[in-house]
């Protein structure tokens, strides 16, 4: 009986699905209806999109982000580096430094750093025979964008530290010890092969942070920077037109995080090459673009 | 600098000793090993064979004894009647002329199977690039994999991983190879063309210490077999009197099992 002849099979029906759908279309719509009737002047928001004042907060917001990131990288590989040392002051001063800048808000950091003035007003590096290396009012020498610059980027180098120790934890022994084999001192071994081969667990974390980066150079406006939340308020304090100004800010930090996000996609593309067979045509390709190359080491 | 000594023993490694905690894993080893001499060290697992073969090029260091090789003590530096230890980057100087093959073959997991053999001459060397390309692809044509020099690790079965393995041991042309049980990692249809290398290089006369478990391979190729149990050598002869006609007990034991 059973098997003897083709029976018609049914499809289970997704029901469930079919009304999550409708809910949802339903609920974007009611939004699309709460958004026409709300008091806000569109027309005015391409204009402060590209008004001049924003233009400098755009470039403050991406220079401050890049340069913090860069800086986050840097030290976090050196702080990684002493985290994993065998000397065991540099281990425990590491283990500090990440306790301590982890520890600290953001905001709470820059906020320090711009009032350092308070505690030492002036900044001097004697030379051992007399006179100064530098000797300045900490007022000249740490301006509102370098405090920023110093809350952010130390206080991502201990995030950075924790990811780089995570990447070079996750590179095989035996990989080190076959560049030992072949002669191979530390530091070539570290830079040729144990950081490249890193880089495919350190680049997803790190882009993820640089995007946080991004957003979190808000808080420089609070010391008075003028990056994308300060040129905003710099427009609405004219105009009261505040919800309209910070849609404005709004579209540049969805512009720039995408932007980091399509960056992070070709980088992680790059790096994973040796995995991926037939793909890795593509990555060797994209390793020999001068960017990618640098963003090596 | 001292002396290379061009008629004594290539390798000498005198009472070497090294414990891990309290656990002694080898109790005092002596090895001579000449020029283009193959010597293959047997044993049941946890003799200290691998340990053994790690502390020739210093990736373990010794708690006692001493490994020569060319006449000079490697991890260390002879001035004054005492032994120095040396930095890290002078024991990579030493390394350069002493190849290693990994049980786990441990290729450049980002790099192709070229780009690993020119890794060396040019990073460590400072061979010209072109012509250490050259040199590579020879070498992996040697070992029969030419058709794959743009593939990378992961793209290679075992047997092909470590035959680029032992061609990018072999572009630094050291003085002397060390094996680590190259074939244990591998499928068993895969360790014949990894051994045909090896024998191939033995007959060529490089001087190589073997660590395996292929008595057929020491049988053929080895001048001299090692017999190592509980981190000392048992005994020592050519392969026709240690694996026909072994003098302890504790060798017969262990050839019963293996041979068996």
């Amino acid at each position: 009986m059973a098997g003897a002849e083709p029976l018609p099979i049914v499809r289970l029906k997704h029901w469930g699905r079919w009304v999550s759908a409708v809910v949802i279309v339903a609920l974007l719509v009611l939004l699309g209806f709460a958004l026409a009737q709300a008091q806000i002047e569109w027309d005015s928001v391409p204009d402060f999109v590209f008004y001049r004042v924003m233009a400098v907060g755009l470039l403050n917001t991406v220079v401050l982000a890049v340069i913090s990131q860069a800086v986050a990288i840097v030290l976090g590989i050196l702080i990684a580096l002493l985290r994993r040392s065998a000397n065991p002051v540099a281990k425990w001063f590491a283990a500090a430094y990440i306790w301590l800048f982890r520890g600290l808000p953001v905001l709470l950091q820059i906020l320090i750093w711009y009032n350092l003035a308070l505690i030492f007003p002036t900044i001097s590096i004697p030379l051992p025979f007399g006179g100064y290396l530098v000797h300045e009012p900490t007022n000249v020498l740490i301006s509102a964008f370098t405090a920023a610059l110093l809350g952010l980027a130390l206080n991502e180098s201990a995030y950075m530290a924790e990811i780089v120790r995570a990447g070079l934890t996750s590179v095989d022994v035996g990989q080190t010890e076959a560049a030992k084999s072949i002669g191979m001192t530390p530091g070539a071994t570290l830079r040729r092969v144990v950081l490249p081969q890193a880089m495919r667990v350190i680049i997803p974390p790190t882009g993820n942070d640089f995007i946080n980066m991004l957003k979190g150079t808000s808080m420089a406006s609070v010391i008075g920077v003028t990056e994308l939340i300060h040129a905003a308020n710099n427009i609405s304090s004219n105009n009261l037109l505040v919800m309209e100004t910070l849609i404005a800010a709004a579209i540049w930090y969805m512009v720039v995080v995408t932007v980091a996000g399509v960056g992070q996609h070709y980088l992680e593309r790059s790096f994973g090459a040796a995995d991926r067979g037939p793909a890795a045509r593509v990555g060797k390709a994209l390793r020999g673009m001068p960017l990618v190359r640098s963003a090596r080491v | 600098m001292s002396e290379p000594v061009v008629s004594g023993p290539l390798l000498r490694a005198v009472g070497v000793r090294k414990s891990y905690g309290n656990t002694e894993v080898l109790k005092g080893i002596d090895l001579e090993v000449h020029r283009g001499q193959v010597v293959c060290l047997l044993g049941p697992s946890g003799a200290g064979k691998s340990t053994f073969l790690r502390c020739l090029n210093h990736l373990e260091t010794i708690d006692a004894g001493q490994v020569w090789v060319d006449g000079e003590p490697i991890g260390f530096k002879l001035r004054g009647g005492k032994l120095y230890e040396l930095r890290e980057k002078d024991v990579a100087r030493q390394r350069r002329d002493i190849g290693m093959v990994f049980q786990r073959f441990n290729l450049f997991g980002h790099r192709t199977a070229l780009e690993n053999v020119v890794e060396g001459p040019v990073r460590v060397l400072g061979t010209n690039p072109d012509q250490a390309r050259a040199e590579a692809l020879e070498l992996l044509d040697r070992v029969g994999l030419a058709h794959r020099a743009d593939a990378y690790p992961a793209q290679l079965s075992g047997g092909q991983q470590q035959r680029v393995a032992i061609a990018r041991s072999l572009a630094m042309k050291p003085k002397l190879m060390l094996f680590d049980e190259p074939t244990s990692a591998l499928d068993p249809e895969l360790v014949g063309e990894v051994l045909a290398v090896m024998g191939t290089l033995a007959r060529e006369g490089m001087t190589m210490v073997v660590v395996t478990h292929e008595m057929a391979f020491a049988a053929e190729a080895a001048d001299e077999v090692v017999f190592l149990a509980d981190g000392a050598v048992v005994e020592t002869g050519p392969p026709e009197t240690v694996l026909k006609n072994p003098e302890h007990e504790r060798t017969r034991q262990f050839l019963a099992r293996v041979l068996s």
